[in-house]
């Protein structure tokens, strides 16, 4: 694809390729559905005839009761049309409301297959589309289908069976006449046309202008404290009017078409009028048609031209519905993570070997390249190496967040790859650099690894791990809700509440990315207890920040552009004299030449 | 895109109607527009309501009584009355947008140039997400009401009133019945309007808890995948989800409930006039033409009934968006020009804080307590403390983002807040916590704070905050666009370019809030050089608010804040005999932790 600005901008634009078969789908969707269907179809059928009865029960009681002074047929005639409408408006109200719950469900089911989906697809499908965009347009999807589903749908089935019905009735009634009114659809359907290719390039103006005042204004209130900082509110100012002002001659352009729709209808439905009102007036004086008939033909015009204003509303929703459906499909048409290998595992001993790995994320961009080391048992291997060095990649294949792209990396001699991703991942316990929790109460975030953890594991976890007090100074203590992010936590607090989660996981292997943030010094102090802790007994990767975490490693792999150049326990790699000892003797300085303990 | 911010349940109650007002004062600025529009609507209305009365004429007195011209005129008129529905049909919803878009317009204008001049405070308080949400949504809902709602409100009540009058005139007999047979889709609608907001307020609300689990697995996902709980994610989902799914049925039932109904309602007032005036016929007091022509206005009845009835819904959520624009609108702007305020000559660079005292709007510990001190021009000073001490508040008060609640801080002995923003900003350069790029070029990012300069001196800047070096590497060097769609940047190399562009303003006073935190020591080390170069040789006056003990132990002198206060000033040499507070915070980094900055990482 295109990629870039420009291939959004196309995008929004583009028609659906497979409208077809996106229709197809999402029709198929219905099949589960079908007895309900069918129930409504019935009624569907039942309002169609009421709507066409109904002014034909009132021109006969004009043009046989009244004219012919008969009272008695007169009230017959009214039963009747009392029964008519009471059976009609019955019918119509179960079929609204069934329509209605059968489009709610599937949507539902649509957004559940969805969400799934998503925990299913590989990590690296994210890593081009960040989520916020993501969430944007896939809520955007589902909106379009459910104003489809939800409203367009039923409104647009009645108009569409009440026009029909009515058509029959017109035929029936005076077939010259239903042809006078009928002259005026194709009419219609061709001002409808020429509008709506008239309004696309407005539209599409207005669509673009629109994304600009909302990326503008995204920027500009993100941004606002650095304007004030640099004199620049004044210049912030003129870029986003400017933008504003282009979004609002675009929308009055716009506003031409969508204003001459209405009335475009409107004058038809009036020209209908007077057509029908001619020839009818014609065919009654000739004698060939009664005053009563010419009165329901009235009637029938009124109820005519509004199925057609909704179907013609409906069919803008429908296409946008389509548009959005076709990116829904694609999206649960992605290959989930393959499941790879039937190897089960119970406990695994931890033994971790990485052979002569090597990893890109995009082909012919290696990121890692000939990673081998080996973790016995209960080990802890520290990393240590600048941004960008491979640090994170090589903690993010042992999880199979990605597959090695050649090598291999064992666990207890087994290859990762043979292994079922989940049976592989629970394995492993993961604490990020940033950790992240859910909302929901500290002690189930804590419980997350293990759910069926008691209060008492969980707050002796907490204790082990130093996190206790805090929490227990918390409004609700271990009940109190985090919001997403955990705005309330400190940094350290959380990770400190990371570690809690993990260990309580209980995973014979630990992957944990250390915070370079400094925290203060009984938070640092309790995150260094927490950390000999998680440790014990467990093999674990270290991406290490912390000179007491390295100090104790089994051992160091310095990396350096995608490749481990140095290795060696603390004391051996202090004195071998290369990068590991000039690292360390900046931090030496950094601290302030004091002494530095070893 | 209505991604609800509300998440406390209920639907916010409704600030009433009166919120309206001001809107409704933006429309006097196209007083001729309007006054068009609602001419267009009257015009076509009254076209709107002959129709039946002329195809009465044309039944009755040109087939009734085969009168061929009369006929003929009727039908003439008819077709006049079309065009003119149709001319005046498109006038009032054309102007009616027009004036709606200008109005929408002028709206976000003025919010967007509040919001430059409103204080940080009120950015800690309000999140983007929000600010966002008033310029944009609330905007256009207000659009929506001004633009079509309020044009549909005067239009049905017009509509309503002609309507009764005339069909009083036709026959009060009928015209009382068809009234009482009405009457009931009155209470139908009314019952509805009523119980479909909270209905849509509740939707509204799952459908955001929906965004906030998708968000969150998605954000979690490593967490969610290792942890094992995809399924457990899903069900979480899907426990919202059947939520939502009753909640959408039960809005499904409501408008199955009340649509149909109205129709039989109205169905039955037809009903009722063919019986009652048929029978009126039948004793010739009435002429089918009549007849006719009464059911027709029955239906101008029906239409602005339940116009009224949608347009309650309209109102409650303009009203809703009306008050939080207002909530915007009326932010008290806390920092401003005083009067009288004159231009800050240039400065020489001397600061100093007399008592200063600063509380947050609303808040009841005071940030800051009683803090006093003075730095000379050319003078390099750092301010240390743990989280939450106050350091970056102390800072911020400089460049005037907050003022202070008593005390003064001067620059070359003027008070802050007796010369203008403009000229006191644009001597001050500062370099934020968490700095924000612009989407453009990273030369445009580096100029940001003087856009005139060249691009040696974009360099020149670049290469002192020892940004130059990735900056060649990118792929188009110094054009290379950064932003939203642009190519990424890591946390230390977004911080180089934030010093680059204040280095680049070449002020008298820097400020350096933290701003080195995500580079590697040796990077920061560099970058340090170099600052304390420009520093000297030009007298430059440096406050910097760091946590690296490299950085603040080259500073001439050290601020201690502890809990708001200045606790201890002094060197670093003095500072680690006489206070307790900067060897116990130092002592964190030296001895018994041992925070490895030294060891570059931070994957930010």
């Amino acid at each position: 694809m295109m990629g870039g600005v420009h291939g959004v901008l196309q995008g929004l634009d583009a028609k659906p390729q497979y409208r077809g078969v996106t229709s197809a789908r999402l029709l198929s969707e219905l099949r589960p559905h079908g007895r309900g269907l069918v129930g409504a179809a019935v009624l569907i059928l039942l309002v169609a005839v009421c709507q066409a009865l109904g002014p034909w029960l009132v021109s006969r009681a004009i043009d046989v009761n009244v004219a012919h002074h008969d009272g008695r047929g007169l009230v017959v005639t009214l039963v009747f049309l009392a029964a008519v409408y009471g059976i009609g408006a019955t019918a119509q109200r179960k079929q609204i409301f069934m329509i209605g719950s059968i489009g709610q469900r599937v949507l539902a089911e649509l957004r559940q297959r969805l969400f799934s989906r998503f925990q299913s697809l590989p990590i690296a499908y994210f890593d081009k589309r960040p989520v916020g965009d993501l969430m944007g347009r896939v809520s955007n999807d589902v909106d379009a289908l459910n104003q489809l589903l939800a409203h367009g749908l039923t409104q647009s089935i009645g108009a569409v069976f009440g026009l029909l019905g009515i058509l029959v009735a017109m035929v029936v009634l005076n077939p010259l006449l239903a042809l006078v009114c009928l002259t005026t659809l194709p009419l219609m359907g061709l001002t409808i046309w020429v509008l709506a290719r008239w309004a696309r390039e407005a539209y599409r103006e207005a669509r673009q202008t629109t994304g600009a005042v909302m990326a503008g204004l995204q920027e500009e209130i993100g941004g606002v404290r650095e304007a004030q900082a640099f004199n620049r509110a004044g210049e912030s100012e003129v870029r986003f009017r400017e933008r504003n002002r282009a979004n609002r001659d675009a929308n009055i352009r716009t506003a031409v078409a969508t204003s001459v729709f209405t009335p475009a209808v409107d004058v038809m439905s009036a020209l209908t009028v007077v057509a029908v009102l001619g020839v009818g007036a014609w065919l009654v004086l000739k004698g060939s048609l009664t005053l009563g008939l010419l009165a329901a033909f009235m009637l029938y015009i009124g109820q005519f031209f509004w199925p057609i204003q909704v179907v013609a509303q409906v069919s803008a929703q429908l296409q946008a519905a389509l548009a959005g459906a076709e990116r829904i499909y694609a999206i649960l048409d992605e290959e989930p993570e393959a499941e790879t290998g039937g190897l089960s595992q119970t406990r695994a001993n931890g033994r971790l070997e990485y052979r002569d790995v090597a990893f890109a994320y995009v082909p012919d961009r290696p990121v890692l390249s000939g990673v081998s080391f080996v973790a016995e048992p209960g080990q802890t291997i520290a990393i240590v190496g600048p941004t960008g060095a491979g640090k994170t990649s090589i903690a993010n294949l042992l999880p199979r967040f990605y597959d090695v792209s050649a090598g291999a990396i064992l666990v207890d001699g087994v290859d990762v790859r043979d292994l079922p991703r989940s049976a592989l991942r629970a394995q492993i316990a993961v604490v990020s650099q940033e950790p992240f929790l859910f909302s929901g109460t500290v002690a189930e975030n804590l419980a997350y690894g293990r759910p069926d953890a008691t209060l008492d594991e969980v707050v002796a976890m907490a204790k082990a791990v130093g996190a206790h007090d805090f929490i227990e100074a918390l409004p609700q203590g271990y009940d109190t809700p985090l919001g997403e992010g955990a705005g309330r936590l400190g940094h350290g607090q959380r990770q400190l509440l990371a570690i809690a989660r993990a260990m309580l996981a209980d995973r014979p292997i630990l992957l944990m990315d250390e915070a370079t943030s400094h925290v203060d010094a009984a938070t640092e102090a309790a995150l260094q207890r927490a950390l000999a802790t998680a440790l014990e007994g467990r093999t674990a990767i270290v991406i290490a920040h912390r000179l007491s975490t390295i100090q104790h490693a089994d051992l160091i792999l310095v990396v350096a552009d995608g490749r481990i150049v140095e290795r060696g326990t603390h004391d051996a790699l202090r004195l071998a004299g290369g990068r590991y000892a000039d690292l360390y003797r900046h931090h030496a300085v950094a601290l302030g030449g004091e002494a530095i303990p070893s | 895109m209505q991604a609800v911010k509300n998440r406390s349940g209920a639907p916010p109650a409704g600030p009433g109607i009166k919120v309206l007002g001001r809107p409704l004062g933006y429309l006097r600025a196209h007083l001729p527009l309007v006054v068009g529009a609602l001419g267009s609507v009257l015009v076509a209305l009254l076209a709107n309501l002959s129709g039946p009365l002329l195809i009465r004429y044309a039944i009755d007195d040109g087939i009734g009584k085969h009168d061929a011209r009369a006929l003929s005129f009727a039908l003439a008129c008819l077709l006049v009355l079309a065009v003119l529905r149709g001319v005046f049909g498109f006038l009032h919803v054309y102007l009616g947008e027009r004036v709606s878009h200008q109005v929408a317009y002028q709206l976000r204008d003025e919010l967007f140039a509040k919001l430059q001049r409103l204080s940080f405070s009120y950015f800690d308080r309000n999140e983007t997400g929000q600010l966002l949400t008033r310029l944009t949504n609330d905007v256009d809902q207000l659009r929506a009401f001004l633009g079509s709602g309020l044009i549909q409100i005067v239009q049905s009540l017009i509509m309503f009133v002609v309507s009764i009058v005339v069909i009083m005139a036709l026959d009060w007999r009928l015209a009382l019945v068809s009234l009482a047979a009405l009457a009931p889709i009155v209470w139908v609608l009314g019952r509805f309007s009523r119980m479909i907001g909270p209905m849509f307020g509740r939707i509204q609300h799952h459908v955001g808890q929906m965004n906030t689990l998708m968000r969150e697995s998605l954000g979690g996902m490593r967490i969610v995948r290792t942890f094992g709980r995809q399924a457990h994610e899903s069900r979480r989902y899907e426990t919202v989800n059947a939520k939502l799914l009753d909640e959408s049925i039960g809005a499904s039932r409501a408008g199955s409930n009340t649509f149909p109904i109205i129709m039989l309602f109205a169905n039955l007032g037809t009903l009722s006039i063919v019986g009652l005036g048929g029978w009126e016929v039948m004793n010739s007091h009435l002429t089918i033409g009549t007849l006719l022509a009464f059911t027709n206005y029955l239906g101008f009845l029906i239409q602005p009934i339940m116009t009224l009835g949608f347009s309650a819904m309209i109102l409650s959520r303009a009203s809703v968006s009306a008050g939080r624009i207002a909530e915007l609108f009326d932010a008290p702007l806390d920092v401003t020009n005083r009067p009288g305020a004159t231009e800050l000559p240039p400065i020489s660079g001397n600061v100093s804080f007399e008592q200063v005292t600063f509380r947050y709007p609303g808040g009841e510990q005071p940030v800051l307590t009683d803090v006093s001190f003075a730095i000379e021009a050319g003078e390099t000073v750092a301010v240390v403390g743990i989280t939450g001490s106050g350091k970056s508040t102390l800072a911020h008060l400089l460049p005037r983002f907050y003022d202070v609640t008593s005390g003064h801080v001067r620059v070359d002995g003027q008070d802050v807040r007796d010369v203008t923003l403009a000229s006191l900003r644009a001597q001050i350069a500062i370099v934020l916590q968490e700095p924000l790029l612009f989407a453009g070029t990273i030369a445009d990012n580096v100029a940001y704070g003087r856009p005139s300069a060249s691009r040696e001196e974009i360099e020149l800047a670049a290469r002192a905050a020892r940004a130059d070096d990735f900056i060649r590497a990118l792929p188009d060097g110094y054009d290379t666009v950064i932003g939203e769609r642009g190519v990424g940047l890591s946390g230390g190399q977004r911080q180089r370019i934030a010093i680059a562009r204040a280095l680049l303003v070449d002020p008298r006073l820097i400020i350096l809030d933290d701003s080195t935190s995500a580079v590697d020591t040796e990077t920061e080390a560099a970058i340090q050089a170099s600052l304390d170069r420009l520093m000297r040789d030009h007298r430059r006056t440096c406050l910097v608010i760091a946590h690296r003990f490299s950085t603040v132990r080259e500073a001439d002198r050290i601020l201690v804040l502890h809990q708001g206060r200045l606790v201890a000033q002094g060197t670093h040499d003095e500072l680690m005999i006489d206070s307790p507070v900067y060897q116990d915070i130092v002592g964190t980094q030296l001895t018994r932790t041992t925070a490895v900055a030294g060891l570059p990482g931070g994957e930010a």
